[in-house]
C-alpha cells in the first residue's frame, strides 16, 4: 500500500505523500471514532462501573457510600442458590451437548447431500430459531399447562393411560421442561452450523474411503466427524455461551421457580439488580458471569488448538 | 464387504431412505405442534380453548384477533418495534462496515489493540452486561441525557452490544475482495473514501444484507433491553407488550395465542422472505466470530 502513491503520483497529478498520510489518518479516525464512542460508552465503560459498584452496599438510592470490599462476592459464592444456578447451568451444558449436539449431527448428515426435499427440512428446523424468546416461552406454556384438557402434553399422556406432569411446577421436573423448550428452539442453529460444515467436505474424500471398503459407519466415524471438528468445536462454543447467559425463556416460564429449581445465573442477577434493587450485589454477581465467559472463552481457545489440516473445515 | 445374498438395488437406497424420511418427518412434526397448537389455539373462543383445546376450531373465531388488530396499542408496540428494529439495523449495518473497512484495509498503529478491544464484546452478552449497562443509562440521564424511557436508549444499547459479532463477520467479507482491486483503484486516483464508498460497499452488499437480516431478528425479538429501559407503556416494543399482555391475561389462554401469534407471524414471515440471507449471515457469524 505505501508504494501507491509513488505510483499513481507518476500517472495523475496527486497530493503529496505527507498530505495523502494525513488524508489516510483521518480517515481511519473518522470510520473507528463513532463505532468506538459508542463501544466504550456502553459496553466496556459499564464494566468498570460494575467493578467499582459490586465492592459497595448499594441499595440504587443516591450515591453508594457504604463500602465492604469484596464482602459481596464471598456471599454470592456461598449463598445455596447462586450454586444452585451454577448447577443448573452446568446441567443444562451437560444436557446439550450429550443430547442435543449429537442428534444435531446426525439429524444433519441425514439432511445433507443428494436428499431429496432437503432444503424444505432446513427450513423447518430452523424455523424456532427465529421465533423470538417470549413468544417460544408462551407457546409452550400453553403445551405445559398442567390440567389435561389444556395442555397438549399433558392430554397426550393422559390419552396415552398416564396420569398429567405439572411440568412447570414440579421441582424435579421442572428444569428438563425447560431444557426442552431450549433443544426445541436451538436444535436447528446447532444443525445448520453442521450442515455447513458438512457441504465443506469434498465428497471425494467420502467416496474414496467407500472405494477402499469403508461401510456407511466407519466412513461417518473416521472421516466425516474428524473432518467436522473444527464445526463441533464452534458448536460446543456457543452451546456453552449460550448456555450461561440464558435467561429470557426461563424468567418468562418460571421466574426460576419455584422454589429456585430452575434458577440459573441471569435470571439470579435479574432478581437482585431489578426486583431486590440490591445494585451492589447484583454487580458482582455480573461481574462474576462476565468471567465466567471470560475464563471459558480463553481457555477454551487455548485447549481446542487443533492442528491445521483440521481447522480449515 | 462380502454380501452372500446381494440386496437389490432399490432396496440398498430406499430402506435407508425410508428411515431417514421418517426421522426427519417425526422431527418437523415435533417443530411444528407449538406453533400449530398456538396458531389454532388464536381463533378460538375462551371456551373452545376448554371443550376442544387441540383441534381447529371449526367455524374459527376471528373475534379475538379482530379485539387485538383494533386496539391501539397493539399498533403502537408494532411501531415503535418497527422504530427500533429500523434505526439499530441502519446504525450497526453502518458503522460496522466503517470499522470493518479500517480493520481489513487499512494499516495504523494501535490497529491490534483497538481490534482485541472489540473482541472483548464478544464474552459479555447483553444478558450479562444489562444491569452494568443499566448503571451507564442511569448515569447519563443524571448529566441530562435522556436515555431511560426513551426508544433512543434501547436503540444505542441494542446497537453497541451488536458492534463486535458483525465487525468481526463483515472483516472477514472485506478481506476476501482481492487485493488487486484496491491497488488498481488507486492507481487510478481513488481516496480511500472513494474505495470503500464506491467499490468495496457495493461488492459486499449480499453480505450486508445478511448480517442487516440477523440485525433485524435479534433487535425485533429482544426482549431484555427494552424491559429495563422503558417503563413507559406508549413506548413498549412488541415483546415487551406480549410479556405483559401475558401476565395481565395469564388466565385467558385464547386471547393469548392471538395475540402471540399476531407477534410471531410478521417475523415467520420475514423468515421465509429473507432465509437465504439469515442463514447466510448466521454460518459466517459462527464461523467467524
Amino acid at each position: 500500500m505505501q508504494s501507491n502513491p509513488a505510483q499513481a503520483k507518476s500517472l495523475y497529478p496527486k497530493p503529496s505523500g505527507q498530505s495523502r498520510k494525513l488524508k489516510d489518518r483521518l480517515v481511519i479516525i473518522l470510520f473507528l471514532l463513532p463505532a468506538l464512542v459508542i463501544f466504550l460508552l456502553f459496553v466496556i465503560y459499564p464494566i468498570f462501573r460494575s467493578v467499582y459498584y459490586s465492592t459497595f452496599d448499594w441499595k440504587g438510592l443516591g450515591a453508594a457510600t457504604h463500602n465492604i470490599g469484596l464482602e459481596n462476592y464471598r456471599k454470592i459464592l456461598v449463598d445455596a442458590v447462586f450454586q444452585k444456578s451454577v448447577v443448573n447451568v452446568i446441567i443444562i451444558i451437560v444436557l446439550s451437548l450429550v443430547l442435543q449436539l449429537p442428534a444435531a449431527i446426525i439429524l444433519s448428515t441425514m439432511v445433507s447431500r443428494d436428499l431429496p426435499g432437503r432444503a424444505m427440512f432446513r427450513t423447518i428446523f430452523f424455523l424456532p430459531y427465529v421465533i423470538s424468546e417470549v413468544n417460544a416461552a408462551i407457546m409452550w406454556m400453553l403445551l405445559y399447562s398442567p390440567e389435561p384438557e389444556r395442555g397438549f402434553i399433558n392430554g397426550v399422556l393422559v390419552a396415552l393411560g398416564g396420569s398429567p406432569v405439572n411440568w412447570l411446577a414440579d421441582m424435579k421436573i421442572v428444569l428438563f421442561a425447560v431444557f426442552i423448550v431450549l433443544t426445541w428452539k436451538y436444535f436447528g442453529f446447532h444443525m445448520l452450523l453442521y450442515l455447513t460444515g458438512l457441504q465443506n467436505i469434498p465428497s471425494e474424500i467420502e467416496e474414496a474411503a467407500r472405494m477402499d471398503g469403508a461401510n456407511s459407519f466407519q466412513n461417518f466415524w473416521y472421516i466425516t466427524l474428524p473432518l467436522l471438528s473444527g464445526t463441533i468445536r464452534t458448536s460446543v462454543q456457543m452451546s456453552v455461551l449460550g448456555s450461561i447467559q440464558q435467561f429470557i425463556l426461563v424468567w418468562v416460564m418460571t421466574k426460576g421457580g419455584p422454589v429456585n429449581a430452575s434458577e440459573v445465573m441471569a435470571t439470579y442477577m435479574y432478581r437482585f439488580g431489578f426486583v431486590r434493587f440490591q445494585f451492589g450485589y447484583g454487580s458482582a454477581v455480573a461481574i462474576i458471569m462476565f468471567l465466567i465467559c471470560v475464563i471459558f472463552s480463553l481457555l477454551y481457545r487455548q485447549l481446542t488448538n487443533k492442528p491445521d489440516y483440521l481447522t480449515g473445515l | 464387504m462380502q454380501r452372500i445374498i446381494p440386496t437389490p438395488r432399490w432396496m440398498r437406497k430406499a430402506v435407508p431412505r425410508f428411515f431417514q424420511y421418517l426421522l426427519l418427518t417425526i422431527t418437523t412434526i415435533l417443530i411444528f405442534v407449538p406453533i400449530v397448537i398456538l396458531l389454532f389455539g388464536s381463533v378460538k373462543t375462551t371456551g373452545q380453548m376448554y371443550s376442544t383445546p387441540y383441534t381447529f376450531p371449526n367455524p374459527p373465531d376471528w373475534s379475538n384477533i379482530k379485539f387485538i388488530l383494533s386496539s391501539p396499542s397493539f399498533w403502537r408496540m408494532m411501531k415503535n418495534s418497527l422504530i427500533v428494529m429500523a434505526a439499530t439495523t441502519t446504525l450497526t449495518v453502518f458503522l460496522c462496515s466503517l470499522v470493518a473497512f479500517v480493520f481489513s484495509r487499512l494499516e495504523f498503529r494501535g490497529k491490534n489493540w483497538i481490534f482485541n478491544l472489540f473482541t472483548v464484546g464478544l464474552m459479555f452478552p447483553i444478558n450479562v452486561a444489562i444491569l452494568p449497562v443499566y448503571f451507564v443509562l442511569r448515569q447519563m440521564e443524571q448529566y441530562g441525557i435522556n436515555m431511560i424511557d426513551s426508544l433512543m436508549g434501547v436503540i444505542l444499547v441494542q446497537t453497541a452490544f451488536q458492534l463486535s459479532g458483525n465487525i468481526m463477520i463483515l472483516r472477514g467479507f472485506f478481506t476476501a475482495v482481492p487485493k488487486e482491486l484496491q491497488d488498481a483503484a488507486y492507481i487510478d486516483g481513488c481516496t480511500n473514501f472513494d474505495f470503500f464508498w464506491r467499490i468495496m460497499l457495493p461488492l459486499v452488499k449480499p453480505s450486508l444484507a445478511a448480517i442487516a437480516a440477523l440485525i433485524m431478528i435479534a433487535s425485533w425479538n429482544d426482549l431484555l433491553v427494552p424491559l429495563v429501559v422503558l417503563n413507559n407503556d406508549k413506548l413498549w416494543t412488541l415483546p415487551l407488550g406480549t410479556m405483559q399482555f401475558q401476565g395481565q391475561y395469564s388466565s385467558d389462554l385464547a386471547i393469548i395465542s392471538a395475540f402471540v401469534a399476531l407477534s410471531a407471524i410478521p417475523t415467520i414471515i420475514f423468515y421465509f422472505f429473507a432465509e437465504k440471507q439469515i442463514v447466510a449471515g448466521m454460518t459466517a457469524g459462527a464461523i467467524k466470530g
